[in-house]
């Protein structure tokens, strides 16, 4: 089995600070987005319900910037981040999250069932551990039709104690199909955490278990995450097989926005800022002579995307009631969804 | 035409589809190098190589789950459950992956699966391996539910189901492998989802029915004849879509109504169907709706215990004599 740990940040390495700024910049606009909908979750301007990735972004971004637009991901209920880091619009994504009918699945899939078919983005999932066989299938499909693409699952920690993740990862090993299983280890499985629930310290030495290769690299560390998977990438598209990555990061707000979070101290929250991944990201950047004001340039075009975002949802229109009993077949629109009190119509 | 075994005219339409159309693969549990428990996949793997005729682990949440995943993203897969008991253990990939995924993601996809079910009561199979679980999916919305009766229909809608766009569960009862029937010699013979077939006309009484228990309503409409009673008997090949259309033109006909299948009884499909005429064609009754099915027990071992739980031809002449003679 290959197991190769992430170098150390703080030692001297080459830095592509051209890869760094594009990585800052995901980050970035990541952040701008969740902070952003969850002030207007606060105001009730977002129905439903929200899970952020604040302090996650590092992975989201790196593993993203490896993959080709044509290559998949699935996600998971917490799948802003990779939603945007695969390359889906921030306007279409927030009038999604905005109930609106120009958003991203008009208005019927929320924040938790995102989905972006046209970057391969294949839905974020209200079931955890539903992607594990949905990347499964996508990585079947590349070898059946002879292409070259490649398919990632995101999953937490959480999901790795559910069977579809056994039955999947085995299905990948002996199919030698062309998957990524990429385990953001946030540290808790909703309000629980990890371990009380796993007795291993590395989830990802279970991937022995399916005779299947495995890295486990620093989860704040957006190049860290960026190489691991490009070698996971390359292995894959090369016939090599999937790869099993986990990337140690730490959940920075609850399991929902309004989680109480009774279930941890604050000191153990605040004893985690300086991993911060934008701190740290930006910290390698100046290292390495990029200016603060470009820094603060990122910053500012992020927030602005984000309020023409929000100006887009809120000019577009609230779906027509009736687009509600159409969509689940491709026959729908034939034949007449009765609800039993249509008889008069 | 041909007559060929049931078994036989879904291996046709396997072949003709996968030749049709190669983004068109199967994949289960001893389908490759067995053929099937039915010898319902035999010769696939010489002729599409095992790239395309795949054996799986016995994982039915991945089979199900990967199977979903490849047909979002350009294949159309086709998944063998081996015995429908099983679909138990991929729930969420059927429920909420499969069935909720065009709708919940606004149209962006499709999701053309097909699920190859064998179900129904066999050779005392017993509780585990003998259920008939198609009303679980026809209140699931975003499935079509797919229950042929004979060889013929059992092509036509299979090759129909592969071509759906729509992920399909295509229920195959176990007993119905080994029969006989005419079934047409021709790539295209496709019969349309959400059509019934009237299976022989009638004045007196309609039954309605589908699968393996619709046979049974023929061989009942068989005995009522030497009583002078003339039965109408509808087979609704698929249940969701539901051809009510064709339901209401039986009802209008013979104003009295059996519904029969070999599923449970409560909550069944039946149930669905005497609701929808109770409150569309209630005008047109003349009596009470009798829906037959099995009783609310987990299926029974013991020979004599099995038979004595669903309804078999006689049960169902009985029921139709009682109620065109008005004896509820």
């Amino acid at each position: 089995m290959q197991h190769s740990p992430s170098p150390d940040v703080k030692a001297a390495r080459t830095v592509d600070v051209d890869l760094g700024l594009a990585l800052l910049r995901t980050m970035r606009r990541i952040r701008v987005f969740e902070e952003g909908v969850e002030a207007l979750f606060l105001a009730g301007r977002v129905p439903g319900f929200l899970h952020l990735s604040i302090g996650q972004e590092a992975v989201a971004a790196g593993v993203c910037a490896a993959l080709r637009r044509t290559d998949y991901i699935a996600s998971t209920h917490r799948g802003h981040g990779h939603t945007l880091a695969k390359g889906s619009p921030m306007d279409r994504m927030t009038a999604e999250l905005m109930a609106r009918a120009t958003g991203l699945c008009k208005g019927k899939g929320g924040s938790m069932h995102v989905a972006d078919f046209s970057c391969g983005m294949l839905g974020a999932n209200g079931v955890v551990a539903g992607g594990f066989g949905l990347v499964a299938g996508a990585a079947l499909s590349q070898k059946i039709l002879g292409k070259d693409g490649v398919a990632v699952c995101f999953f937490g920690d959480g999901a790795t104690n559910r069977g579809p993740f056994h039955e999947n990862l085995n299905l990948a090993a002996i199919w030698n199909l062309p998957a990524i299983f990429v385990l953001e280890a946030n540290g808790y499985a909703s309000t629980t955490s990890t371990r009380e629930t796993t007795k291993l310290q590395d989830i990802a030495t279970r991937a022995n278990a399916y005779g299947m290769p495995y890295e486990i690299g620093d989860g704040f560390d957006a190049f860290a995450v960026y190489e691991a998977t490009k070698r996971a990438v390359e292995r894959a598209r090369g016939g090599g097989g999937p790869t099993f990555l986990e990337f140690k990061c730490y959940r920075m707000r609850g399991h929902y926005v309004g989680d109480p979070e009774r279930y941890r101290e604050r000191d153990e929250v605040n004893a985690r800022k300086s991993d911060d991944p934008i701190v740290r990201m930006e910290a390698v950047l100046s290292e390495h002579g990029v200016a603060k004001s470009t820094f603060e340039q990122i910053a500012r075009e992020a927030s602005e995307e984000f309020e023409a975002a929000v100006a887009f949802a809120e000019a577009s229109p609230f779906p027509d009631p009736r687009e509600a009993l159409v969509g689940a077949l491709t026959t729908d629109r034939d034949v007449p969804n009765d609800r039993g009190w249509d008889l008069a119509e | 035409m041909r007559t060929i075994s049931f078994a036989e005219a879904t291996l046709e339409a396997m072949r003709e589809e996968m030749r049709r159309d190669e983004t068109v693969f199967v994949m289960g549990e001893d389908i490759a190098k067995q053929g099937g428990i039915f010898g319902q996949f035999k010769g696939l793997p010489e002729e599409f190589g095992l790239q395309r005729v795949l054996d799986t682990p016995i994982s039915e949440a991945a089979l199900m789950g990967s199977g979903v995943g490849a047909a979002l993203t350009g294949t159309r897969p086709v998944v063998d459950m081996h015995f429908a008991d099983f679909i138990t253990c991929s729930m969420d990939e059927v429920v909420n992956q499969a069935a909720k995924l065009r709708y919940m993601f606004g149209e962006q996809c499709s999701v053309p699966l097909v699920v190859r079910a064998p179900d129904g009561i066999t050779k005392s199979a017993a509780a585990q391996h003998s259920q008939s679980l198609e009303a679980w999916f026809l209140h699931t919305p975003g499935l079509e539910v797919v229950i042929p009766s004979n060889p013929a229909d059992a092509k036509g809608l299979l090759k129909s189901a592969i071509r759906s766009d729509n992920p399909t569960l295509y229920f195959e009862h176990k007993g119905l492998f080994a029969t006989k029937g005419e079934v047409p010699d021709d790539d295209d013979y496709l019969v349309p989802i959400g059509k019934a077939r009237v299976a022989r006309e009638g004045d007196d009484v309609a039954i309605i029915s589908y699968g393996i228990a619709a046979n049974r309503a023929l061989e009942a409409a068989k005995q009522l004849e030497s009583d002078g009673i003339s039965a109408h008997v509808v087979d609704l090949r698929s249940i969701a879509p539901m051809d009510y259309a064709a339901i209401a033109d039986a009802t209008a006909r013979t104003h009295r109504m059996v519904i029969v299948h070999e599923a449970v009884r409560v909550g069944g499909a039946g149930a669905e169907i005497a609701a929808w005429v109770a409150q569309n064609c209630f005008d047109e009754l003349d009596a009470p709706i009798v829906r037959l099915g099995a009783a609310r027990v987990p299926m029974p071992f013991a020979p004599v215990l099995q038979e004595h739980v669903y309804p078999k031809a006689g049960e169902i002449a009985d029921a139709a004599r009682r109620l065109v003679r008005k004896q509820l």
